[in-house]
């Protein structure tokens, strides 16, 4: 084979390998498998405006993963509550976020982040009153989107609330604590979203499995035209 | 006596001196190469101008690769000399080469330049290192100082999955999301993590120090003029790794106490939880910052 031939296969097999690797890391980083759910647009006025509604749950339960014990966020899709962690957002939206949290406190590691911002006026509704701080100690879990600036905690069910939730989905029968707070996307792209809170029992020191893994405690914000 | 068929044919008499050509070749080429390279590239070598201590890595640099330029040019001489005027044509006779031959000269060259270029460089990069620190993290106790760094600017910066955050004593210890710099200011940060390994890189700042948990690694800069810098994790430290970076801004004084007084108003909600002592949950500022991991562990 003529030298120039194999300087040209080389070349070949090095940017096709560049471009599956790309690939890989591009789909791992941005959407990792898990499948997005476009949450549906409301239009008021010519604006459009989207209703997030969201459970945290302490363990999953085997109906919905295959890692039954682990602790994760839920989103309310029309057809029920589904383990889906990537949603589709319209740009330039006001979107109305309510989080519903079954899981008992655990506390947070930098008591900053107790601290709700980014969000229209930078507070949150806490089981229907407005709080400008959540106590550090009270935390469950958070929920931040680090690139919109937004984060809140929390605050988690008390450990003697009777009728507690055994694993997702849990109806709000079951004690929960209500968080709501509006906020605005920005330009279209992929926000990541993540818990703040080292919430995965088992794990060492709470950083593993459902913190490190898409579709639990981390997914995305597709912020799209 | 006749001839033998298979004896090799005899080498041609070469009387070319090939070494005094590539000597000179390389002299001409170095000559032209390393001021083009100090003056053109080496400026654009990062992290620039940002910071002085960014401005002594780009000059450490520019320095570096003005001395390796020679190196370089005499590989690229040697080589596209040899294959140039040594290489043999289709259908030509392969014929072995001259022998090599010791010549001492040319080794004590080879030794007594190498050995000089690279005391030389051990020399100048301590000297670079201790002046002012170089922008790097020196741990708890660091040994190279900037001028007037008693009156430096205290910052800490909080390395956690995934995210940095910025804690500035001299303001009660309000913590931020966002980092904001004086210019024409000494600082001091104090990089820690509060789980695992991270590792804090302003690169127009030309600072960068490890964040380990528990530990205080200080870093000294001297900021300039105002400018916009990114702040980037430079330790895999897990799924988010690659979004764990933000915007940096150095700001005029009058500009920074503004910014101050906006953020003190969002931090004063949390403060009195935060200033709680550590067994009750709180973290007052300190510069050993880990809450205790068997409580925080979900």
């Amino acid at each position: 084979m003529r030298l120039g031939v194999k300087l040209v296969l080389v070349a070949v097999v090095v940017v096709a390998a560049g471009v599956i690797i790309g690939f890989y890391v591009s789909n791992l980083t941005t959407l990792a498998g898990s499948p997005a759910y476009s949450v549906p647009v409301q239009n008021v006025n010519g604006h459009p405006v989207v209703n997030l509604e969201i459970q945290t749950v302490a363990a999953i339960g085997p109906k919905l993963s295959q890692n039954p014990d682990w602790v994760s966020y839920l989103i309310h899709t029309q057809n029920g509550w589904k383990r889906e962690t990537v949603w589709n957002l319209p740009a330039n939206a006001t979107v109305h976020v309510t989080i519903y949290n079954f899981d008992g406190a655990s506390g947070l590691r930098n008591p900053y982040y107790g601290r709700p911002q980014g969000m229209v006026g930078n507070r949150v509704l806490i089981d229907g009153k407005p709080a400008n701080a959540v106590d550090p100690n009270e935390a469950s879990h958070t929920f931040a989107v680090p690139a919109l600036g937004i984060i809140t905690a929390i605050p988690g069910v008390a450990d003697d609330a009777k009728n507690q939730c055994g694993f997702a989905p849990c109806p709000l029968s079951n004690a929960h604590r209500t968080i709501q707070f509006v906020f605005h996307t920005t330009t279209p792209g992929h926000y990541r979203w993540q818990c703040f809170v080292p919430c995965a029992a088992g794990w060492i020191f709470g950083f593993g499995g459902p913190m490190q893994t898409i579709g639990y405690m981390d997914g995305f914000l597709n912020v799209k035209a | 006596m006749a001839a033998n068929p298979n004896a090799a044919p005899a080498q041609p008499i070469d009387s070319t001196n090939h070494g005094l050509r590539v000597v000179i070749a390389w002299l001409v080429l170095s000559a032209i190469a390393t001021p083009l390279v100090a003056i053109y590239v080496g400026p654009l070598i990062p992290p620039g101008n940002g910071s002085v201590q960014g401005q002594g890595q780009t000059f450490s640099n520019q320095v570096m690769t003005s001395l390796v330029t020679p190196v370089l040019c005499l590989m690229v001489v040697f080589f596209g000399y040899g294959l140039i005027r040594f290489h043999a044509r289709r259908n030509e006779a392969i014929l072995d080469g001259p022998p090599l031959r010791n010549d001492s000269r040319v080794q004590i060259l080879w030794i007594v330049i190498t050995s000089a270029m690279v005391l030389f460089l051990a020399g100048f990069g301590t000297y670079e290192l201790l002046k002012d620190g170089a922008g790097g993290g020196q741990g708890p106790n660091p040994i190279a100082f900037p001028a007037n760094h008693q009156s430096a600017f205290q910052v800490q910066v909080i390395g956690q999955q995934w995210q940095f955050t910025y804690r500035y004593p001299s303001l009660g210890g309000m913590e931020s999301n966002q980092l904001v710099l004086p210019a024409n200011s000494v600082i001091a940060l104090h990089v820690t993590s509060l789980d695992v390994v991270h590792s804090f890189w302003a690169y127009e700042l030309g600072v960068k120090a490890d964040a380990n948990p528990g530990v205080d690694n200080v870093a000294y800069v001297e900021t300039k003029g105002p400018m916009l810098f990114h702040v980037r994790c430079a330790e895999l430290c897990g799924l988010w790794h690659g979004y764990m970076y933000n915007t940096g801004r150095v700001v005029p004084s009058a500009q920074f106490r503004g910014w101050a007084a906006q953020e003190l108003t969002i931090y004063h909600a949390i403060k009195p939880y935060v200033n709680r002592p550590a067994d009750k949950g709180g973290a007052p500022y300190s510069h050993i910052y880990l809450p205790a991991p068997e409580r925080r562990a979900g």
